[in-house]
């Protein structure tokens, strides 16, 4: 299973990022997890949120160009060399990581977000060696 | 020194002017209805026949012709002449991306050459003159038309197009330029060049033709003071031949018509009314001794008036006032023509829903600017950094292919381009040239 990120269209302008945030708060939507991929002139906000489906109706309605993506999520635990474990795996199976971002969970010890070029074969590749993807729902509230 | 080039034609009385004129005129209208369709047409539509054309007067019979009648008798039918007389070819850019092309006989050749050698003699050129031709050469009227004036004049002329600054100094210094032909703007450039090269004094430049786009008195003074000579304002436009329509003199006072070729109106653009002497309105040209793409009542959407005063450079030839302003939003950006609709067709490509945007020019460092916000819509947006630079890439590459000039597009969020009376204000000119 996959899990549902947020991903929003944001200008590198000062209190861009305070009004999307500022949305979620009023409709009482908790992030989980946020990483900003930034350029020169906009970046890209990805968050993983309570409920995705009413995060992206309510920034829509405010203006703000916001797409759901999928991820896959990875539980690891919190020690020296399991995320390097992991990217090995996906790249000895030809696997492209695009993206990656990583939190803490307090009681679950560390959490990988990726996305990758090829998702289903990146769950199967996961499911085979035992390691398997996190519940959405275990990550939409930490 | 020689004052004018072609004495006669430049100082006959206003009398005798007309007549020649009115002779033309008939010769010109009698020409096009028996060689362009269209222009046949029209007139038969209107009811008017060349045997009607008696006076000068009477030319307000005639239809006008539009830019958009280039286009839509693209590429020939406009032509009077077959294509075997045709010798040559210029082009500028339409407001759609087409083109509209020109078509020159050998004799508009020679008459455009005449009416730029006229603009060289009156900024003090002679065989002795070095002409630095800084103008783009190719489609574009402004290098090949510089370059066959100063031909003409018998200067020794530096066919070095544009671009390439160090080059230009270079060649300035070295080879002696006395005279500079570019756009105001990179005479601007070129002056902070040369002042940044620390050679002002090694200059022999006395004069400039500085056209092809709006300029101000106070950058005069600027590129006057910064090269050393004296900036001289030229007027012309594909469409009547190139530069060389009107022509700067001495006494830096308006732009004297080159009249003997061409018959300037000024009209109301609303009502399309011949407006009194010296009112302020649409310029309308009118060629009289062209043979390839004869232009009756061309409205050039430029907005000016004119000056009938005798010019005590001794020329009869009346003058025009710079250009202030467009009866149509054609913006001129590093000398180029650019149609906020060209623009808006390359949005269009991307997609179901067009992106707001917004048009906004300035001058950075003399350089004009072009960048254009537009709205980020759910359509275009990928999670995807690199997805979203190709948009732009694309967007730009397209606006360059079309325009022929460099734009920058930025990706901005939605709502945040201003809009007054629930329409956009699409484009946004700080350079404050009128």
């Amino acid at each position: 299973m996959f899990i549902k990120q947020l991903s929003v269209f944001i200008e590198n302008k000062v209190g861009k990022l305070a009004e999307i945030l500022n949305v979620l708060s009023e409709n009482n939507i908790d992030i989980s997890a946020l990483s900003i991929a930034e350029t020169t002139e906009f970046g890209i906000l990805r968050m993983i949120v309570s409920d995705p489906e009413a995060a992206k109706v309510k920034l829509r309605e405010s203006g703000v160009i916001v797409k759901t993506t999928n991820v896959i999520g990875v539980v690891l635990d919190d020690t020296p060399g399991s995320m390097a474990k992991v990217i090995t795996l996906l790249s000895e199976n030809g696997i492209t990581v695009e993206y990656s971002y990583a939190f803490l969970a307090s009681n679950k010890g560390a959490l990988i977000v990726i996305r990758t070029n090829d998702h289903e074969k990146t769950e199967k590749v996961l499911n085979d060696t035992g390691i398997g993807l996190v519940n959405p729902a275990e990550v939409y509230r930490v | 020194m020689q004052k004018y080039y072609q004495p006669h034609e430049e100082c006959m009385s206003r009398e005798e002017r007309k007549a020649l004129q009115c002779q033309r005129l008939k010769r010109q209208i009698k020409y096009v209805y028996e060689n362009v369709a269209p222009y046949r047409q029209r007139m038969d539509e209107m009811g008017v026949k060349p045997e009607d054309i008696k006076e000068l007067e009477d030319l307000s019979k005639l239809p006008f012709t539009y830019k958009q009648d280039l286009r839509d008798f693209y590429p020939f039918e406009l032509f009077a002449a077959p294509m075997k007389d045709i010798v040559r070819i210029h082009a500028s850019s339409g407001t759609t991306g087409k083109q509209i092309v020109a078509g020159y006989t050998q004799n508009d050749l020679d008459m455009w050459s005449d009416c730029m050698a006229r603009q060289f003699v009156a900024t003090g050129a002679d065989e002795n003159s070095v002409i630095q031709v800084a103008y783009g050469y190719g489609l574009f009227t402004g290098g090949l038309g510089a370059h066959a004036g100063s031909e003409r004049v018998g200067a020794t002329t530096i066919p070095i197009s544009s671009g390439n600054t160090e080059r230009q100094v270079n060649f300035m210094v070295d080879i002696g330029a006395t005279h500079l032909c570019c756009t105001p703007s990179y005479a601007m450039y070129l002056a902070e060049a040369v002042h940044e090269a620390g050679v002002k004094d090694k200059l022999k430049l006395k004069a400039g033709i500085f056209g092809a786009e709006p300029w101000t008195e106070d950058m005069r003074k600027k590129i006057e003071e910064g090269l050393g000579l004296k900036a001289y304002d030229v007027y012309g436009l594909t469409e009547i031949c190139g530069p060389g329509v009107a022509f700067e003199c001495q006494e830096q006072r308006g732009m004297h018509i080159n009249e003997d070729h061409f018959l300037a109106e000024i009209i109301d653009s609303e009502t399309g009314e011949v407006l009194p002497e010296g009112s302020f309105g649409e310029l309308v040209f009118t060629t009289i001794t062209k043979e390839g793409i004869p232009m009756i009542r061309y409205r050039t959407r430029d907005l000016c008036s004119l000056n009938f005063e005798k010019c005590s450079c001794g020329r009869t030839l009346i003058r025009m006032n710079k250009p202030k302003g467009r009866s149509d939003d054609m913006l001129i950006i590093r000398g180029v023509n650019v149609f906020p609709s060209q623009i808006e067709e390359v949005l269009l490509t991307m997609g179901q829903v067009t992106p707001n945007y917004q048009i906004i020019v300035d001058r950075v460092n003399n350089t004009d600017t072009l960048d254009i916000n537009v709205e980020m819509t759910e359509e275009i947006f990928e999670d995807d950094i690199k997805s979203i630079e190709k948009v732009e890439k694309t967007i730009e590459n397209k606006l360059r292919t079309i325009l022929g000039i460099g734009a920058d597009v930025h990706l901005v969020n939605p709502k945040t381009i201003a809009r007054s009376e629930g329409k956009a204000k699409r484009v946004i000119d700080n350079r404050n040239l009128i």
